[in-house]
C-alpha cells in the first residue's frame, strides 16, 4: 500500500498532501514487500502514464462540454455499452427464445408458442418428486443443485474457516501455506476435474492406495452417494483458498487486545472461538456464504467433467440440464433451455436481492 | 528445504509447543499433500506412455519396460523376470508369445529358448520419461500461434476489463447522480448469470456484428464483468473523499482524478481483478469453441481439446498439453503470489 | 471507450493487412476431428491436392469432436461455418449440406460408389442430392480377448452363437481369470441398437412414423438390465455418466480387464498400436438374436456446406478425395473400413497393420454384408439420434437403479415425441 502511494506521489502535484492522509488501510495484514514488485512493473507504469497523458486533453474537452455533473455518465458509458450489448440484449433475446418454439436460430424465424415451454417445465404431479414431472431431468437438476449447494456451503465454510484459523496462528511460513491453499484456485475447472477423475477412477491412485492398505477397490462414480461426495470435495478443494483468504482478512482485523483480555481471564480456547472470534467474524462469514451460494447454483463444468452428471442423473446440475437441452441433443431446443434459464435467472436474482439486504443490514 | 523443515519444528515466540500447535502443523502438512499432490500427480502422469497410463497399480514415476538387444534378433526384446523351477529368479528376454506360453531367451546365452507361462513372468522396468508426449504435439501443431492467440486474448481482454470496469466503479463510488441505484441494480442483478445460459443469444449478437472467427469475438463479450465493477467499487468506497476534493481544488480534471489518484490507490483491488481476469480468459473453453472455427485463431484450450475425438481420447497428449497450459499460470502465480493473496485479503470483499 | 475504439481500429487494420496477402487463390476451410491418425493422413492428401491444383488452398481446421456435435449446428443455423466438414450426424445436418451434383465431373460414378450412404445425408424426400462422401464406414461388433479364454480353458462360442450363449461363456471366463468386465458394451445409443436390431427392433414403422419401443427393443433393454444384475456387465459404463454421454471401455480392454468388448471397427487402429503383444485379441462376428446377427452401420461423412462461396472448388476437392485411388489410400493408412462400394469390393490392403489388426479388419469387412436392412433404415432416419439419445439416457437410469424399465419405456416414447414435435414447429 505505502509503495503505491509513493508511486502516485512522486508524479502528482498533491504529493505531500497524499502522504499526510495515511492510506485507507482496511487491513492489518502485512503489506507485500512492494519494492521489487514495483521495479518489475516500472515499464508498465511508464506506459500507463503515457496513456493517461494521451487521453487527458480529449477527456478534459469532454468535461468542458458536458460539465462536471454529467461526468459520471461518461465514465459509466463504456461499461454500460458492453453490458447492454453482451449481457442485457442477450437476456432479452433469451426471453424471446423462451416464448417461441422450433429449432430455428433467429428469433424472427421462430413461431410464437406463448407460455408453452414454461408450462412444459412446470408440469409436475408433485414438485417434491422429480419423477412425476413431465420434464423430470429439469427437476432432478434442481434437486441435485439444491443438495450440492447445501453440502458445499457447509463443507466450504468449515474447511476454509479451519484453514483460516490455523493460518491466523503465529506459525512459520504463513505466506507459503497461504499460497498452498490458494494455488488450486488458479486451475481451470476442467483441469481440476480431469486431475481428480484420474485419481478416483477404477484404476486410479486412490484405489491403488486402498488396495495396498488391504481394502477393496471402490467404484466411486457408480455410487450416487460417492459421486455427490466427490463433486463437493473437488469443488471445495478447488475454491477453498479464495474463501480462506477472505476469512483470514476478517480474523486479522479482530483487535489483538480482545484476545489478550480473554486470555487474562483464563477463558478456554474453545469458548474464545465461539464467544469472541465467530461473532466478530460474522460479516466475513456472511460474504463467504453468499459467494459460495452463488457459485454452487452456477456449478457446471467441474462436476460435468468429473462425473458426467451420473450415475443415472445423481449429479446432473441445473446448468448442465440447460446446456444439454440447448446444445448436446440432436434437436437443439433453445426455447426450452431459455425458459429454464429464465427461471434460474429469477431465482438467482432473488438470491442477489437477499444478499443486498444482508449487506445493507451489515452496514447499518 | 531446510526452511521448510524448520517450519515444522519451530515456532515464533518461545516456549513449548502447545497441542494446538501440533494440530495446526498436522493440518497444514495434510493440506500440502492434498493441495499439491494431485497437481504433482498430473505432471508425473504426463510423462507416461499410453501403456503406462493404463497400468494398475499406477506407478508414481513414469516407467517403461526395459528392452535388451539379444544376439540373433534384429529387434530389441522386452525383458521379464521369471522365477525358475529351482527357485532362482532369472531375467529373460521374450522372443514371442503364443497364446498363454511365452518363448524366452537368456540374453547371456541366446542359443537356448525357454517356454514360460505368461502369468509367471513380470516385466522388468526402468524409469523412463516419455518426452515424446510433449515433443510430438508441439512439433505437429502450430503451438506458437495458439499460444500467441491465447496470450493476446488474455492480455488485451484483461486490459480492457481493468479500464472500463474501473471507470464504471469510479463513477459508482465517487459520484452521486440520477440513475445510480438503477445502474447498481444492473450490476448486481447480473452478478450471478453464468455465461453458459446465455451462450446462444450472445452468439447471435456476435454473428450480427460480424465478429465470428476473430479474436475480438472472444475478447469483447466478457469484458464488462459485473464482478469486477462490484469488487472495484467496494474498494474505491474506502478511499477518503477529502483526497478527491483536494485534487478538485487544485483544478485537476475528473479524468485526472480517476487516473492519477483513484487508480493508484486501488492497485490491490485492480491486481485481484487482473488475476481473476487472466484466469478466466486463459482457461476459457466453451465460448471460444463456439465462435472460433478457423485454426489460425484457435486458442490453446481449443487446440488442447482437439485430442478428444468422437470415440477416442489421446490421453498422453492431452495430459502433456494440459501441463503446458498450466505452466504460464504457475509462473504468473509465482511472481504475483504475495500480491494476489494480500490483495484479496485487503479487498476484504466488503 | 476511446481506448477500446483505438484498439479496435488497430485490430481492423491488422486483419485487413492479413487478408490481402493471399487472395490470388481460393481458400477452402475444412473442419475436421480426429480419433486417431486420420487428421495427419488427410493433411498429407490435401498437400498433394494443392500441388495439383495451384488455384485452391485448403486449410485443415482440427477441432474437438464437441465442436462438431454441439457448436457446428449453431454456426450452420446462423449461416456461418466452414466450407467442408467431417460430420457424424448427417441426417440432422442434411438441410445445411451442399448438393455437389451440378459441379461434379462424374456424378454417376460418385453415386454408384457411395449410393446407400448418400441417403443418410439427404433431407427426407430428396433422392438426388450428393452432399459428400464417407471418410469411414463403421460397423459395430465385438472384440474378444482370446488369451483370457485360453487361460480359463473355455472354448470360444462359434460364429452363429447367440447373445445369451456368449454371455454365459463370458461370465465363466471372467470368473476364472478374475476380469472385472465379462462383457462391456459402449454406453451409446448407437451401440445399444446394434443389440436391439438383432432382437428385432425396427424403430420406424412402415409409414415412417416412430415406433421405438417394440418387442425387439424391450428384449434388448431387458437383456442389458439383466446382465447388469447378474454381473455380466459392470455398472461402470452404463451406470455412471448421465444423459447421452458416451463412455467406452477401450482403455479397460487394452488393459486386459474386458473379456468381450462390443464396440466397433474404429477401435482397431488403437488396439493395434497399444495392445501390442500383451495378449491376443480378435474380432468376432456379432452374436445373433432371434431376428438376425446384424450390427449397426455408422460412420463419418466429409460433406460440403451449403453456405460456401466456392461450391465448384468444394466439389472439385471432394470429388478428388472421394475418387477410388485416393480414398483407398486414405482407408488403408487409417485402418478404416471402406465406405466406398467399389473400393470395398476390390478390398483394401492394410500394409501398416499387424496380423491381428488385419484379421480384425477382415472380420468387420465381412460384417458389412451381414447388416440387416432394418439397421440401415434406422441409421439413415432423420430422427435416429433423438431415439439413440433418449434410449441411452433412460436405460442408463434404469441400469443405475433410478427408475424401472417400464418407466424408462414411457419416458423414451415421450422424449422422442416431444423432440420430434419441437423440430416440426416452423413459422
Amino acid at each position: 500500500m505505502t509503495a503505491n502511494h509513493r508511486n502516485a506521489g512522486t508524479t502528482r502535484p498533491a504529493a505531500h498532501r497524499n502522504r499526510q492522509h495515511r492510506s485507507p488501510e482496511p487491513m492489518t495484514s502485512p503489506a507485500p514487500s512492494a519494492a521489487p514488485v514495483r521495479a518489475r512493473f516500472a515499464p508498465f507504469e511508464r506506459l500507463g502514464l503515457a496513456l493517461v497523458r494521451l487521453f487527458d486533453p480529449p477527456m478534459r474537452a469532454v468535461q468542458r462540454l458536458v460539465g462536471v455533473g454529467r461526468m459520471p455518465y461518461v465514465f459509466l458509458l463504456p461499461n454500460a455499452l458492453f453490458f447492454g450489448v453482451f449481457v442485457f440484449l442477450p437476456i432479452g433475446i433469451n426471453i424471446v427464445f423462451s416464448v417461441t418454439g422450433g429449432t430455428a436460430l433467429f428469433p424472427s424465424q421462430r413461431p410464437y408458442v406463448g407460455g408453452q415451454q414454461y408450462a412444459y417445465l412446470l408440469d409436475c404431479g408433485s414438485y417434491l418428486e422429480p419423477a412425476t414431472c413431465r420434464e423430470d431431468h429439469f427437476w432432478r437438476g434442481v434437486a441435485n443443485t439444491l443438495k450440492f449447494t447445501i453440502f458445499q456451503m457447509i463443507a466450504m465454510v468449515l474447511f476454509s474457516l479451519a484453514a483460516a484459523l490455523v493460518l491466523n496462528r503465529p506459525i512459520r511460513g504463513r505466506g507459503f501455506f497461504r499460497a498452498v491453499f490458494f494455488f488450486p484456485v488458479l486451475l481451470s475447472p476442467v483441469v481440476v476435474a480431469l486431475i481428480w477423475k484420474w485419481i478416483l477412477q477404477r484404476d486410479g491412485l486412490l484405489n491403488a492406495v486402498l488396495t495396498t492398505a488391504g481394502g477393496e477397490k471402490i467404484l466411486f462414480f457408480v455410487d450416487p452417494g460417492w459421486a455427490m461426495f466427490w463433486s463437493v470435495f473437488v469443488s471445495v478443494w478447488a475454491h477453498m483458498g479464495f474463501y480462506t483468504l477472505i476469512l483470514l482478512a476478517g480474523l486479522q482485523a479482530i483487535p489483538r487486545d480482545i484476545y489478550e483480555a480473554a486470555e487474562m481471564d483464563g477463558t478456554r480456547p474453545w469458548r474464545t472461538l465461539v464467544r469472541i472470534t465467530l461473532p466478530l467474524l460474522w460479516p466475513n462469514l456472511l460474504v463467504v456464504l453468499v459467494l459460495v451460494l452463488i457459485r454452487s447454483v452456477q456449478v457446471f463444468d467441474e462436476v460435468f467433467v468429473l462425473t458426467g452428471g451420473g450415475p443415472g442423473t445423481a449429479t446432473m446440475m441445473i446448468v448442465q440440464y440447460i446446456y444439454t437441452t440447448a446444445f448436446a441433443n440432436q434437436v437443439q431446443n433453445f426455447g426450452l433451455a431459455a425458459a429454464a434459464s429464465v427461471l434460474l435467472g429469477l431465482v438467482l436474482f432473488g438470491l442477489t436481492l437477499l444478499q443486498l439486504y444482508f449487506t445493507r443490514r451489515k452496514a447499518a | 528445504m531446510t526452511g521448510i523443515a524448520r517450519l515444522f519444528t519451530a515456532r515464533r515466540g518461545v516456549g513449548r509447543l502447545h497441542w494446538t500447535d501440533w494440530v495446526s502443523y498436522a493440518f497444514l502438512a495434510v493440506a500440502v499433500v492434498l493441495m499439491f499432490g494431485p497437481v504433482l500427480w498430473l505432471v508425473l502422469s504426463s510423462f507416461k506412455t499410453p501403456a503406462a497410463l493404463l497400468e494398475f497399480p499406477p506407478t508414481l514415476a513414469p516407467v517403461a519396460q526395459k528392452e535388451v538387444r539379444v544376439e540373433g534378433y534384429p529387434q530389441p526384446l522386452p525383458l521379464f523376470s521369471v522365477p525358475m523351477e529351482d527357485g532362482t529368479v532369472r531375467q529373460l528376454a521374450q522372443v514371442r508369445r503364443v497364446g498363454i506360453i511365452a518363448q524366452m531367451v537368456d540374453p547371456a546365452s541366446p542359443a537356448a529358448t525357454v517356454r514360460v507361462p505368461v502369468d509367471k513372468r513380470t516385466p522388468v522396468r526402468e524409469v523412463a520419461f516419455a518426452f515424446e508426449n510433449y515433443i510430438e504435439p508441439l512439433a505437429k501443431f502450430d503451438f506458437l500461434r495458439f499460444l500467441g492467440n491465447s496470450l493476446f486474448v488474455t492480455v488485451v481482454a484483461t486490459l480492457i476489463t481493468l479500464v472500463i470496469n474501473s471507470m464504471a466503479a469510479y463513477a459508482l463510488s465517487v459520484y452521486e447522480f440520477k440513475g445510480k441505484s438503477l445502474a447498481m441494480l444492473g450490476v448486481i442483478g447480473t452478478l450471478m448469470i453464468p455465461i453458459t445460459i446465455i451462450l446462444v443469444p450472445v452468439y447471435l449478437v456476435v454473428t450480427e456484428m460480424g465478429l465470428v472467427n476473430s479474436l475480438w469475438a472472444v475478447i469483447l463479450p466478457g469484458a464488462a464483468t459485473p464482478t469486477g465493477v462490484f469488487l472495484l467499487r467496494q474498494y474505491m468506497l474506502t478511499i477518503p473523499r477529502d483526497l478527491i476534493e483536494a485534487a478538485r481544488m487544485d483544478k485537476a480534471s475528473e479524468w485526472r482524478i480517476y487516473a492519477r489518484i483513484v487508480m493508484p490507490l486501488s492497485l490491490p483491488a485492480l491486481a485481484v481483478l487482473a488475476i481473476f481476469s487472466i484466469m478466466w480468459r486463459w482457461n476459457d473453453f466453451l465460448w471460444p469453441l463456439a465462435v472460433l472455427t478457423k485454426s489460425e485463431v484457435h486458442t490453446l484450450q481449443i487446440a488442447l481439446n482437439a485430442f478428444q475425438g468422437e470415440l477416442q481420447t489421446q490421453w498422453h497428449y492431452l495430459l502433456a498439453m494440459t501441463v503446458v497450459t498450466l505452466a504460464p499460470v504457475a509462473i504468473v502465480f509465482a511472481f504475483l503470489q504475495r500480491f494476489i493473496t494480500t490483495g484479496i485479503a485487503n479487498t476484504g470483499m466488503k | 471507450m476511446t481506448k477500446t475504439m483505438w484498439a479496435l481500429g488497430c485490430a481492423l487494420a491488422l486483419s485487413l493487412l492479413g487478408s490481402t496477402v493471399a487472395q490470388a487463390q481460393t481458400t477452402l476451410r475444412m473442419m475436421w476431428y480426429s480419433d486417431g491418425n486420420e487428421g495427419e493422413v488427410m493433411a498429407d492428401l490435401l498437400k498433394r491436392f494443392e500441388d495439383k491444383n495451384k488455384d485452391i488452398k485448403v486449410v485443415l481446421d482440427n477441432a474437438p469432436f464437441k465442436a462438431i456435435t454441439e457448436t457446428l449446428p449453431v454456426q450452420l443455423a446462423s449461416g456461418q461455418g466452414p466450407d467442408i466438414a467431417r460430420i457424424t450426424d448427417m441426417g440432422g445436418l442434411a438441410p445445411f449440406l451442399l448438393d455437389l451434383r451440378p459441379h461434379l465431373k462424374d456424378a454417376a460414378t460418385f453415386e454408384k460408389n457411395y449410393g446407400p450412404f448418400l441417403e443418410w445425408m439427404r433431407v427426407p424426400g430428396n433422392t438426388t442430392a450428393i452432399p459428400g462422401y464417407m471418410t469411414q464406414l463403421t460397423v459395430t461388433g465385438p472384440f474378444v480377448n482370446k488369451t483370457l479364454f485360453e487361460q480359463a480353458g473355455v472354448p470360444m462360442p462359434g460364429p452363429k452363437a447367440t447373445w445369451e450363449e456368449w454371455a454365459k461363456a463370458l461370465k465363466t471366463v471372467a470368473d476364472k481369470v478374475k476380469a472385472p468386465f465379462p462383457l462391456a458394451l459402449d454406453r451409446s445409443g448407437h451401440r445399444f441398437f446394434g443389440l436391439a436390431v438383432s432382437q428385432g427392433a425396427k424403430v420406424v414403422d412402415a409409414k415412417g412414423e416412430p415406433a421405438v419401443v417394440d418387442e425387439g427393443f424391450k428384449r434388448a433393454a431387458q437383456l442389458i438390465v439383466d446382465w447388469h444384475k447378474s454381473g455380466v456387465m459392470s455398472k461402470e459404463l452404463w451406470g455412471s455418466v448421465s444423459g447421452a454421454a458416451y463412455r467406452g471401455a477401450n482403455e479397460e480392454f487394452k488393459n486386459a480387464q474386458v473379456v468381450m468388448y462390443v464396440s466397433g471397427s474404429w477401435q482397431i487402429a488403437q488396439f493395434d498400436k497399444t495392445v501390442g503383444d500383451a495378449f491376443d485379441w480378435v474380432a468376432v462376428p456379432t452374436p445373433c438374436g432371434p431376428a438376425n446377427c446384424s450390427g449397426m452401420p455408422g460412420g463419418a461423412g466429409l460433406v460440403g456446406i451449403k453456405a460456401t462461396k466456392n461450391p465448384a472448388e468444394v466439389a472439385r476437392l471432394l470429388e478428388w478425395l472421394a475418387s477410388d485411388e485416393v480414398v483407398s489410400e486414405f482407408y488403408s493408412r487409417t485402418l478404416f473400413v471402406p465406405g466406398n462400394l467399389s473400393v470395398a469390393k476390390k478390398g483394401v490392403a492394410y500394409p501398416s497393420a499387424k496380423p491381428q489388426a488385419a484379421a480384425a479388419l477382415k472380420v468387420f469387412g465381412e460384417a458389412v454384408a451381414a447388416i440387416d436392412p432394418a439397421a440401415y433404415k434406422i441409421q439413415g432416419w432423420t430422427n435416429s439420434r433423438i431415439v439413440f439419445n433418449a434410449a441411452i439416457s433412460r436405460i442408463g437410469q434404469a441400469v443405475s437403479g433410478e427408475t424401472t424399465l417400464d418407466e424408462a419405456y414411457k419416458r423414451i416414447e415421450s422424449d422422442v415425441a416431444q423432440q420430434i414435435a419441437e423440430r416440426a414447429k416452423k413459422q
